[in-house]
């Protein structure tokens, strides 16, 4: 776990970063809170806590007795969201960057285009 | 959640000295608190008083809802591990199993043998003849298995090496999980602890100088560097813990309110936003010359 940030937060991306990249279906169980505090050793109210909030974000179900299920439907919403974070996560510190070195926006695109090429 | 330990206004004094100043603070139910603080801070005398194995100078106190001296009642349901637990002269490990089997209710004897095992503990070894570190398991395993809803870890772990520290922590956690319990946890291997712990209460010279859930200290503090201009900026809208200086460049840390918000308008100040881990916040908090009367006056006259 990273410094600096609430544990919750970060093990509630961890869920969500599986869903979109399809290691969590929708509708498949997600790991119990026990196990995600072993796992990460993190205090298990902490992991309780993360679990929660995206149970609030109806990205996550409960179903009783059993555990915590993928909704139908998050993978989708989570990615729409995460592409609007992107620019203000990615692009932005990007442009900072490249305008301390004196790198405009046109060397800049070119610079994307050339790695993207390579791919 | 209730409450489990209620203390108000406590103070413990020995002769001149005073190990225990004017203290309040409550535990929650069920949860792990980190009980942090340097060396004759005062967190044994604290824990020596929550126990019943030492009175209160003046002060209210409530454990388990009762007064803990000579309270069996309290006292059954209160497990005391300490970093240098003395055992009749001629027991042997087993033995010292067997006297914890009967002294806590909740014992859960197969959990012991598990741990014997995780800890490779000789059971017919003599106690006094046992390596610092297999002394310190003996002490752990006994603390995990007791269940006592009231578990205290006082420097549980003297001599036991990192592998050793591990089994401990993961045991701990599981175990915790499965059976919830108030733990408090004493000790100076800070980061090895600090995402275990739910609640930090940090003493400094008798008095507690944090009493705050662990989530919002990690987002509360962070080290900000740049041009001094940039850097007062920041700092006027919090508290200075700390400045370092070198030319025009400044290193400080501080605790306020650091949402993204404001965390954009610190690197948009062309600043470097750095996390503070818990052990270096105890560190500053308590390195200055005369604690914490110093916290408000570090760096500069008046920070807010």
């Amino acid at each position: 776990m990273e410094e600096g940030r609430p544990i919750f937060l970060q093990v509630a991306e961890l869920l969500e970063t599986a869903i979109i990249d399809g290691s969590l279906p929708e509708e498949t169980q997600v790991p119990s809170t026990n196990e995600l505090a072993a796992f990460h050793r993190i205090n298990p109210a902490t992991a309780a806590k993360g679990v929660n909030q995206l149970v609030d974000d109806g990205v996550l179900y409960k179903k009783r007795g059993i555990g915590m299920f993928v909704s139908t439907g998050a993978r989708a919403k989570l990615r729409e969201r995460r592409r609007e974070e992107f620019a203000d996560q990615y692009v932005q510190p990007l442009l900072a960057q490249a305008r301390r070195l004196g790198i405009g926006a046109e060397e800049l695109k070119s610079m994307i285009d050339l790695r993207e090429g390579e791919r | 959640m209730s409450t489990v330990v209620t203390a108000q206004g406590v103070t413990k004094r020995f002769g001149q000295t005073t190990a225990l100043d004017d203290v309040s603070f409550t535990l929650t139910e069920n949860t792990i608190h980190g009980l942090l603080g340097r060396n004759g801070a005062g967190k044994t005398t604290l824990m020596q008083i929550l126990t019943g194995q030492n009175f209160a100078t003046s002060g209210e106190l409530s454990v388990l809802g009762q007064h803990p001296y000579e309270n069996d009642e309290v006292l059954a349901g209160v497990c005391f591990i300490k970093e240098s637990q003395t055992y009749p002269q001629n027991f042997q490990v087993r033995h010292a199993l067997t006297a914890a089997r009967l002294l806590f209710p909740g014992w859960d004897e197969e959990f012991a043998a598990a741990l014997v095992d995780d800890f490779q503990l000789p059971l017919r070894r003599q106690v006094r003849k046992l390596s610092r570190g297999m002394l310190s398991a003996l002490g752990v395993i006994i603390g995990l298995a007791a269940r006592a809803p009231l578990t205290f870890f006082d420097e549980p772990y003297l001599g036991l090496d990192a592998t050793a520290r591990q089994i401990f922590y993961d045991r701990l956690l599981a175990d915790y999980a499965e059976h919830p319990r108030t733990i408090v946890l004493s000790t100076h291997l800070i980061d090895e602890v600090s995402n275990l712990i739910e609640h930090v209460l940090l003493i400094d010279r008798g008095k507690i100088l944090l009493d705050e859930s662990a989530e919002d200290l990690r987002t509360e503090l962070v080290t900000v560097s740049g041009p001094v201009a940039a850097v007062e900026q920041v700092a006027a809208n919090a508290e200075e813990l700390h400045r370092e200086r070198l030319g025009n460049l400044v290193r400080a840390t501080l605790r306020g309110r650091f949402d993204p918000v404001e965390r954009d308008r610190v690197t948009g100040l062309g600043l470097e936003l750095a996390p503070v881990s818990l052990q270096e916040l105890v560190v500053r908090l308590t390195s200055t010359s005369n604690g914490a009367g110093n916290l408000r006056t570090a760096g500069k006259g008046d920070p807010r």
